[in-house]
């Protein structure tokens, strides 16, 4: 007797909680986005947070609210981007193109004077804050490799003059470099995007000239040359406008130091090196 | 009045479930990472607890003792707090997505929370009546509560403490969980009945 009773009265509480809980999911029932699921799938899974989202699901939800671009995946690229703009039901526009990280800076060793040994902390953002570093440009790369170490994809290594280096096989043009920055050289480029100021120095002429041989000094060179007027001049620095740039080369041809770098141009194909290539000077015979 | 007094001090504080009894630790470890998630949980738990509690007083008395099961008190309980899990997380996903991301995994995990089922068994073999349960069973949860979100603010601190690599992350939180539960240990010797004047 008392085993039926223990049947039925665990068998009638389970019925009792299932039944309670079934009006619940239909009472608390969220509507969920079908398209999420299937933007989830479509996803790298790393969730990385290279995108700004909190993980890969936080980007699936904004992407399928409309608040993110169906490019918004920096690490999946143009092929992810396809496949979420045919979920979406949307065309994958020109700016679905890979970017790759950029290091903006070619003040190596020998280019740029260090104005005291640094012996702190070996991080670019520490380096920053206790007396802005050793190098005598402010605006400079402090070569300390907070960028390389912040990559999750090991996509960037120190060069041996002082520079961190990009591969862009695994560069995945997630930022996270650009975020660890402190000086805010990296920027993110796509192939076409290949001219570029390899510099980011706002100093006046000559006290760019005492502390780095390389550094743009304003001189406004670049600007009066180019043929499209896509070159501005910001501040002592100046600026090329990709959307308009042909990339005929006059400016890398006419920079007097030679800050101006067109990274397709370089022979074998940029690496993304950014700085090997000018301190060789094969920028220059490849321009 | 008193009675439930007692009870609560000597849940919450006495006998704190997680340092002095050290039930519920796999998200007293796991969810103290912050002070916000911290008290999200927390409030999970005191709800969870309460409810529990009290239902599973209800089972108790009113089917077990009666049926004479008593051996099927803790295959009785469980039932109870899976149920009770299920329906808040479906409360929580509708009513408060913040909180339902925010707890992740570990809302699901309150149902195997060693600390929800204690306290339900806790209260048959005390003997309280309903209420008192209940009180046991929010008081047990605030408790709970208390040290998790004191624990959640040392963490935040310790997060910039230059403590030795080997030391990073459970094994200094499992040290500090231990000094906690010594500091609690001062209320062992706390005359509660006195204290609320019994």
């Amino acid at each position: 007797m008392s085993t039926v009773n223990a049947i039925l009265s665990m068998g009638a509480l389970g019925l009792l909680f299932g039944a309670l809980l079934g009006v619940a999911d239909k009472v608390f029932s969220v509507e969920k986005d079908p398209r999420i699921d299937q933007i989830i799938d479509v996803l790298p899974g790393a969730n990385c947070g290279a995108c700004g989202y909190p993980g890969c699901s936080g980007l699936a939800e904004a992407i399928a609210s409309g608040a993110a671009p169906v490019d918004g995946c920096p690490v999946g690229k143009k092929r992810v981007a396809d496949l979420i703009a045919d979920i979406m039901g949307v065309s994958c526009e020109s700016d679905c193109e890979p970017k790759y990280a950029r290091v903006l800076c070619l003040g190596s060793k020998d280019k740029a004077i260090e104005v005291f040994k640094y012996e702190g902390i070996r991080d670019c953002r520490a380096a920053e804050l206790s007396g802005g570093g050793a190098k005598g440009c402010t605006y400079g790369c402090l070569g300390l490799g907070t960028c390389v170490e912040a990559c999750p994809f090991g996509a960037m290594y120190m060069g041996d003059d002082g520079l961190p280096k990009v591969d862009d096989e695994l560069c995945t043009g997630c930022g996270k470099c650009v975020a660890a920055c402190p000086r805010g050289i990296i920027e993110l480029r796509t192939k076409n995007e290949s001219v570029n100021v390899m510099c980011k120095s706002h100093a006046r002429g000559p006290e760019v000239k005492k502390v780095c041989s390389i550094g743009c000094i304003g001189c406004g060179i670049c600007v009066r040359n180019c043929p499209e007027k896509c070159i501005t001049m910001e501040d002592n620095l100046a600026r090329i406008d990709n959307s308009r740039c042909t990339r005929c080369g006059v400016c890398v041809e006419k920079c007097p130091v030679k800050c101006i770098i067109d990274l397709a141009k370089v022979p074998g194909g940029c690496q993304g090196c950014l700085g090997e290539c000018a301190s060789a000077g094969e920028a220059q015979a490849a321009s | 009045m008193k009675n439930l007094l007692v009870i609560l001090f000597t849940q919450a504080l006495v006998n704190n479930f997680m340092l002095s009894r050290i039930l519920g630790a796999c998200p007293f470890i796991g969810v103290s990472q912050q002070v916000e998630t911290a008290t999200g949980m927390s409030m999970a738990v005191v709800f969870v607890m309460t409810m529990a509690s009290a239902i599973s007083w209800l089972v108790q008395n009113l089917i077990l003792n009666p049926l004479n099961m008593g051996y099927l008190q803790t295959v009785s309980f469980i039932l109870v707090i899976a149920a009770l899990v299920q329906f808040i997380e479906m409360f929580l996903k509708k009513n408060s997505p913040g909180l339902y991301k925010a707890l992740g995994i570990y809302l699901p995990l309150i149902t195997t929370n060693c600390a929800v089922l204690g306290v339900a068994i806790i209260n048959i073999n005390e003997g309280y009546n309903l209420v008192e349960a209940a009180v046991s069973g929010a008081a047990a949860g605030l408790g709970w509560g208390l040290a998790i979100v004191l624990f959640a603010a040392i963490r935040e601190r310790m997060r910039l403490a230059p403590i030795p690599k080997c030391m990073e992350g459970f094994p200094i939180a499992l040290v500090t969980t231990g000094l906690l539960a010594m500091a609690f240990l001062g209320f062992s010797g706390f005359d509660v009945a006195r204290f609320v004047g019994m």
